[in-house]
């Protein structure tokens, strides 16, 4: 910017001439210079006042929006987000499907030692060993006069243990709080729960990490603080699930079996009721698992989950439905049933012969192989395959344990005729009883898939249709006839219809080949046969009873009569109706009786939140 | 006129101070009686966990069927059996015993 001079030259000379006063000029512009910074001024101030003005109105404006939203918010404890989180237990709590609890936290109480804090390490060492048997006072003495800082002395303790550490006095012994998972029941429903362990440790706390079972498979939510601390339900009963195990281990003993496997199963929602292997453990001291030899002898080994054995006989009735299904045959159809029969260099023969032929009806009610294996050519090696993979035979089941996938049946890679032959009568494809559960029910459910599952109350899709209604109905109808005049006979429970098939599978060498007396012996059941609610496997493993006609190793004389007493336990244990053909008569009451309403169950298990 | 509104209002200012001062620590009050209740429940619901744990531990069936076999001579109990239920229409119900006579029949007249 140029500075207007005050005495411009050219404007005075010119004044001169004119003979005005020049002093008038440096007046005139005196005063325009004064007017430009007054104006200057008043504009800088004016900015001044509007930022101070704006300033204030903000600053009471966020104290009257704050206002405005404490009067019309509602009033909260402020403090409460951060406490509860610290109220809510580590692990939520695993109930029955009543609400019964199975797994819960209780908190206790760990111990670690500062040596160098220590008064009398020698001493301390001593009292320790003595409160803990299992502790070596000259090991600790070592530890504690050594050059170590912190040492774990115990993971978890009684509050007696407690106390009498605490008696001992010295400062070096410190307690840090742990929470423990209990399973008040013990061996019940062990398998399915699996067991829990610490993860990792610090002082004042420790994680609790699930090891196997549903604690494992759930771990993630059980330890999610969003759920509130809601118990995890599962679909397991725990009075039918301890009957079961009460009735499956008599049974195992009675005939000297190695192990056994039994399973209840609702058809329509595919919940799983009871669910028992044994032997079984104590999930609260879980044996370690086995380094060398066969898994199966731990009794750490879900059988019914992680087994795979060949199921025998029971196989024989999926071909005999899907030939009903695609209408090949009818129940009456006549099924060549010569014995032997060969197939390339193999040959297949049945427990005894019965004749040159049978009905289909009579195939399965007499367990004929041969007559399976002839149903099964009709169908044909792809529809059989194809059949065999929608009722889930050649895929791990997706049920909510972390051993599902370990259960992944072994399914022959190659089907040439002779596989396709002897898979039809369950032999060459070794499926867990679980499997054959879910097989069992979906032809039960009107043909209708069923996907098993361990948690109650789900909604779930409903299944594919496998079957059709008229071909599963047959079905289920022809496994009655094996009970009432068929190979199951001692299966039968008076009232409940019970119909099933037996089957007996040799067991296969671990070197190839089968022995010759060592079978599975398996009876899957449905019940009641003209309503069909339940599915129930039960398995045994190396089962043989000496009867008044020797020692017999079929799944009739073994399997069957297990089951039978595992119905008649647990039938009215889940509040099924016996079917009975005695009319009782109606009485007119003479008044109206008076009816107690339920009580309501006095122990109430709230979330823990 | 002034003085007495310049008066009035420092003692309201006064007076608001006061009383917010007050809720301060009122609320904080509030605050520490609050963490103090949310211990005890802490507390309790630590109980209360123990003592579910206890109850599911002292009905667990294994105890039950034990204490069952105990006491068999007193109770008798035995697995429920099919057979064992019956529609309440079956019931031949007893007729329910006649109202006491009432002590002096021409007083107690009912009225109906």
């Amino acid at each position: 910017m140029i500075r207007i001079p005050l005495r411009p030259l050219a404007k005075i000379l010119r004044a001169r001439d004119r003979g005005e006063n020049p002093d008038d000029i440096e007046a005139e512009n005196r005063r325009l210079r004064h007017e430009a910074a007054q104006d200057k001024a008043r504009r800088r101030a004016e900015g001044r006042l509007a930022l101070m003005a704006s300033c204030f109105v903000l600053a009471f404006g966020v104290v009257g929006v704050r206002m405005g939203t404490l009067a019309s918010s509602d009033p909260i404890e402020p403090q409460s987000e951060v406490m509860s989180a610290r109220i809510v237990s580590q692990r939520a709590d695993i109930t029955d499907r009543h609400g019964r609890v199975l797994a819960t936290n209780l908190l206790t109480h760990s111990l670690y030692a500062h040596p160098h804090q220590m008064v009398d390490p020698v001493g301390a060492a001593n009292e320790l060993a003595r409160i803990f048997p299992d502790l070596d006072a000259a090991k600790l003495t070592r530890d504690f006069t050594g050059s170590r800082k912190f040492m774990w002395i115990k993971r978890k303790m009684s509050p007696e243990q407690m106390q009498a550490v605490h008696d001992i006095g010295e400062p070096g012994l410190l307690f840090g709080p742990r929470e423990m998972r209990v399973y008040p029941n013990g061996h019940i429903a062990s398998h399915i729960l699996g067991g829990s362990g610490f993860g990792n440790e610090g002082v004042s706390s420790a994680e609790v990490l699930g090891v196997a079972g549903v604690e494992k498979a759930f771990d993630g939510w059980l330890r999610d603080p969003a759920n509130e601390g809601a118990p995890l339900q599962l679909s397991i009963d725990l009075s039918v699930q301890s009957a079961m195990e009460q009735v499956l281990a008599s049974g195992m003993e009675v005939m000297s079996a190695k192990g056994a496997t039994g399973i209840l199963m609702e058809i329509q929602s595919g919940e799983i009721l009871a669910m028992a292997s044994l032997p079984d453990f104590d999930p609260n001291d879980r044996p370690r698992p086995l380094l060398k030899g066969d898994p199966s002898d731990s009794p750490l080994f879900n059988r019914a989950v992680q087994g795979q054995y060949e199921l025998g006989s029971t196989f024989k009735i999926f071909p005999v439905a899907q030939a009903l299904d695609l209408q090949i045959i009818n129940p009456n159809s006549g099924i060549n049933t010569t014995t032997p029969m060969r197939i390339g260099k193999y040959r297949i023969s049945d427990f005894s012969n019965y004749g040159a032929q049978l009905s289909a009806t009579d195939v399965i009610v007499k367990s004929s192989n041969v007559g399976t294996v002839r149903i099964a050519q009709m169908i044909g090696v792809d529809r059989q395959k194809e059949f065999l993979q929608k009722l889930g035979f050649f895929d791990p089941l997706p049920i909510e344990m972390v051993e599902a996938p370990t259960g992944k049946p072994l399914v022959p890679t190659r089907w040439p005729a002779v596989t396709a032959a002897t898979v039809s009568f369950g032999h060459g494809l070794a499926a867990s009883p679980l499997h054959l559960a879910a097989a069992y029910a979906t032809i039960a459910n009107g043909g209708r898939k069923v996907t098993p599952t361990l948690i109650h109350g789900r909604t779930r899709p409903q299944g594919e249709q496998i079957l059709s209604e008229r071909a599963a109905d047959r079905a289920v109808d022809m496994l009655r006839q094996v009970v009432t005049r068929g190979t199951a006979k001692q299966a039968e429970v008076e009232g409940y219809e019970v119909a099933g098939k037996t089957g007996t599978a040799d067991k296969p060498r671990p070197t190839g080949g089968y022995y010759d007396n060592k079978v599975v012996s398996t009876f899957a059941s449905v019940f009641p046969a003209s309503d069909p609610k339940y599915v129930m496997i039960v398995t045994l493993d190396e089962p043989s009873v000496t009867g008044p006609g020797g020692e017999s190793r079929t799944a009739g004389a073994t399997a069957a009569p297990v089951a039978s007493a595992i119905i008649r336990r647990l039938a009215p244990l889940v509040g099924l109706e016996p079917v009975t053909d005695e009319k009782l008569p109606v009485i007119a009451p003479r008044f109206a009786p008076r009816v107690e309403p339920q009580p309501g169950d006095e122990l109430k298990v709230v979330a823990n939140q | 006129m002034r003085p007495l509104t310049y008066l009035a209002c420092a003692l309201l200012v006064m007076g608001l101070a006061f009383w917010a001062y007050r809720e301060n620590y009122r609320t904080q009050a509030a605050i520490g009686e609050m963490s103090q209740i949310q211990r005890e429940i802490a507390g309790l619901r630590e109980d209360l966990g123990v003592l579910r744990a206890e109850w599911a531990y002292l009905n667990r069936p294994e105890r039950l069927r034990e204490l069952v076999d105990l006491n068999f001579h007193r109770l008798q109990l035995i697995p429920r059996e099919a057979g064992q239920t019956v529609g309440l229409g079956h019931i031949d119900y007893p007729k329910p015993p006649a109202p006491p006579e009432p002590p002096e029949p021409a007083e107690a007249a009912p009225q109906e």
